[in-house]
C-alpha cells in the first residue's frame, strides 16, 4: 500500500528554492532514508509532509489526505510520528513525564514504560530533565516521542545524529521493529553508513532532485543501478604503488588509473576473465593484491560521484 | 480532553517548576505588600490612612501582569526557543488547545496568587469595600490584554530578549501601573500616558471596584477593553511558531 506519494515537489524559501520537483513514494512496511548533503532538501521534503511547509508546487498526499490542508494535518497527527532535528521537549521535563503528556495526546497511545524500556531510558534517566540528558538519550527520546501514538507513518529527520553505538542500534532494533509491525518509515541521514543499514530504499537527494534512488544492493551494483545511476562500470584494486599501468592496460585492454598512492581503477566491467587478467599479471611481477572489488561500488563512492558538483560538503542554508 | 486536561497540568507543573516564576508571581508581590503595610513609607492618595488598603488592589493588578504577561511570555519564548511549540504542532493537541491549556493555567494561578495575596492583606488589615464584583471583569479584560502583550514579545523576539524586555516592562509598569506609587502622585504628562496604559487601568479599576465608596472610572474599562482587543490581535498575526 502506497502511503506517501509525493510528485513535482517545490519547496521555497523567499528566492531559495529547496526542493526542485522531487518525486518520492514510500509503502507500508518500508524504510525510506533521504540521503543527502546538508541543505540538499531532506528536512524541508520532510517537513513538508509533516504540514510544517507548503509545496510552491506539486502534490503532497499521505494516507491519502494532504498534510498542508488544516482539517487533513489534523487527521493525521493521530496517524503520524514525527522525530524532528531539534528535539522540541520541554527542557524541564524528563522522559518520562514528557512521555505520559504525548501519551495523552493521542487516542490509542503505547504504553509509556514499555518505550522507556525499548528505549533504554529506564531508571534515573527516566526522571532526568531533558536539558541534562546526554545527546543520545535526548534522541532516544525524542524517538519515543515520536513512537508513543503508535502511528503508521514515521517521519524521523537524521535520528541517529550524535547517537553513541549502542544508542545507535537501540534505534536501529526499533526502526527493525517498525517495519516489521507495517510502519512506513521516511528517514533522513547524510550518513552512508546508516542508510545503507537502515533502509530497504535510499533516495539520494542532491540541490532538492532526487538523483538516485533504489536498495542500497541496487544502488551499489554498477550498471544496473535504479533510477539514474549507472555510473562508469569498474573494477578497483590495492596493489603497491607506482605500478606500471601503461602495460597493465595494455594487458587488459581497458584504462588503468592510478587514483591515489596503491589505489587503481580498471574501467571495465567486472568480469570473471579481466580479473583473472589482472591477478595474472600481478603473480607474474610477484605483486601482492590488497584488495579488489569488481561490480559492485560502495554506496560511498555512488553517493559522491552522484553529488559531486560545486563545492563538496556544502552549506545549511535554510533559515 | 484527556489531551487538554494533561497539558494544563502539565503547564501547572513547568511553571510551579520555574523558580522564577514563583517569585515573580508570589513571593514579590506579597514580599511588598507585607514590607510596605508595614513600613508606611511610601506616598499614599488622599484619603488613605493605612497603606494595605491602598496596597493590596495594586498588588492585585501586579500579580495578573506576572503572570499573564512576564511569565506567560517568558516561557513561551523559551519553549518557541526549544522548538517545543514547533513539535506540539505535530501532535494530536494543535495550537487552539494548547492555548487553551496556557490560559486555564493562568486563570488556576491567578486563583491561587489572588487567595493569598487577599488572604495576607486581610491579615495585615485591609478593609476591602466598593462594587468588589467589578474586579473580576477588569481581571478578565487586563489577563488578555496582558497575554496578548506577553506573547507578542514571546513570538517575535528571541527567548534572552524576550525575557530581558518583560522583566524590564515588569519594572516600568509596576512604577507606572499605580500599583505601589498612586497614579496621582505622577506628574500629570505622564500620568496621562500611565493611565492609557493597560497597568495603570487595571490598578485604577481594582482601586475603584475594592475600596470603600470607590467606583470604576469608565477611562479604566475603556483601556482595558482597548488591549485586550489590539494585543492579542497584533500578536496573533505577528507569532512566528519556529
Amino acid at each position: 500500500m502506497t502511503v506517501i506519494e509525493v510528485s513535482g515537489l517545490v519547496v521555497r524559501y523567499g528566492g531559495l528554492v529547496a526542493v526542485d520537483g522531487l518525486n518520492l513514494e514510500a509503502d507500508a512496511g518500508q524504510v525510506v532514508a533521504l540521503l543527502g548533503r546538508n541543505g540538499a532538501g531532506k528536512t524541508s521534503t520532510v517537513e513538508t509532509l509533516e504540514g510544517y511547509r507548503r509545496a510552491a508546487a506539486g502534490t503532497v498526499r499521505v494516507l491519502g489526505l494532504d498534510p498542508q490542508r488544516r482539517d487533513d494535518h489534523h487527521r493525521l497527527t493521530q496517524r503520524v510520528g514525527v522525530m524532528l532535528q531539534r528535539s522540541g521537549v520541554y527542557p524541564a521535563m524528563g522522559p518520562a513525564e514528557a512521555l505520559r503528556l504525548f501519551a495523552s495526546y493521542y487516542q490509542r497511545p503505547e504504553d509509556p514504560d514499555v518505550l522507556l524500556e525499548r528505549l533504554g531510558l529506564t531508571g534515573a534517566v527516566a526522571r532526568t530533565p531533558w536539558r541534562r540528558l546526554s545527546g543520545g538519550e535526548q534522541q532516544r527520546l525524542s524517538l519515543a516521542l515520536a513512537l508513543v501514538g503508535r502511528p503508521e507513518v514515521a517521519f524521523l529527520d537524521e535520528p541517529t545524529a550524535g547517537v553513541d553505538p549502542q544508542g545507535r542500534l537501540a534505534i536501529r532494533t526499533v526502526v527493525t521493529e517498525l517495519r516489521a509491525a507495517g510502519v512506513c518509515v521516511v528517514l533522513t541521514t547524510h550518513e552512508l553508513e546508516e542508510a545503507e543499514r537502515l533502509a530497504d530504499r535510499i533516495v539520494i537527494i542532491d540541490c532538492g532532485r532526487v538523483v538516485a534512488a533504489g536498495t542500497p544492493a541496487e544502488l551499489t551494483t554498477s550498471g544496473r543501478g535504479g533510477a539514474g545511476v549507472g555510473g562508469p562500470l569498474e573494477i578497483r584494486f590495492g596493489a603497491p604503488p607506482g605500478l606500471d599501468t601503461a602495460a597493465l592496460t595494455t594487458r587488459l585492454r581497458a584504462a588503468v588509473v592510478e587514483l591515489r598512492p596503491g589505489e587503481y581503477r580498471v574501467d571495465a566491467p567486472g568480469l570473471p576473465a579481466t580479473v583473472a587478467a589482472l591477478t595474472a599479471w600481478l603473480a607474474e611481477h610477484d605483486l601482492p593484491l590488497a584488495d579488489l572489488r569488481a561490480g559492485r561500488q560502495r554506496l560511498e563512492d555512488v553517493f559522491l560521484r552522484l553529488t559531486a558538483g560545486d563545492g563538496a560538503g556544502g552549506s545549511d542554508t535554510r533559515p | 480532553m484527556r489531551a487538554l486536561r494533561g497539558q494544563v497540568a502539565a503547564e501547572l507543573r513547568l511553571t510551579v517548576r520555574r523558580g522564577d516564576s514563583v517569585l515573580l508571581n508570589v513571593a514579590i508581590p506579597v514580599g511588598l505588600l507585607v514590607f510596605f503595610s508595614l513600613v508606611d513609607v511610601l506616598p499614599k492618595p488622599a484619603g488613605v490612612v493605612h497603606p494595605v488598603d491602598f496596597l493590596s488592589p495594586g498588588i492585585l493588578a501586579l500579580a495578573v501582569m506576572s503572570t499573564s504577561m512576564v511569565s506567560l511570555g517568558i516561557a513561551t519564548g523559551f519553549e518557541r526557543q526549544y522548538g517545543v511549540l514547533k513539535r506540539l504542532g505535530a501532535t494530536p493537541l494543535g495550537r487552539p488547545k494548547l492555548l487553551t491549556a496556557k490560559i486555564a493555567a493562568i486563570a488556576a494561578i491567578e486563583l491561587v496568587q489572588a487567595a493569598v495575596i487577599v488572604a495576607v492583606a486581610l491579615l495585615l488589615g485591609w478593609n476591602p469595600g466598593g462594587p468588589v464584583a467589578l474586579a473580576v471583569p477588569a481581571i478578565l479584560l487586563a489577563t488578555i490584554a496582558f497575554s496578548g502583550l506577553g506573547l507578542l514579545m514571546a513570538g517575535g523576539l528571541r527567548a534572552e530578549v524576550t525575557l530581558a524586555a518583560a522583566n524590564g516592562l515588569y519594572l516600568v509598569l509596576l512604577l507606572l501601573g499605580g500599583m505601589i506609587f498612586p497614579l496621582s502622585k505622577l506628574p500629570s504628562g505622564l500620568r496621562t500616558v500611565a493611565q492609557a496604559l493597560p497597568a495603570g487601568a487595571l490598578s485604577d479599576a481594582l482601586h475603584g471596584a475594592l475600596t470603600t465608596g470607590g467606583a470604576v472610572p469608565a477611562r479604566a474599562w475603556v483601556v482595558l477593553a482597548a488591549w485586550a482587543v489590539a494585543a492579542p490581535l497584533v500578536a496573533a498575526r505577528t507569532f512566528r511558531w519556529e
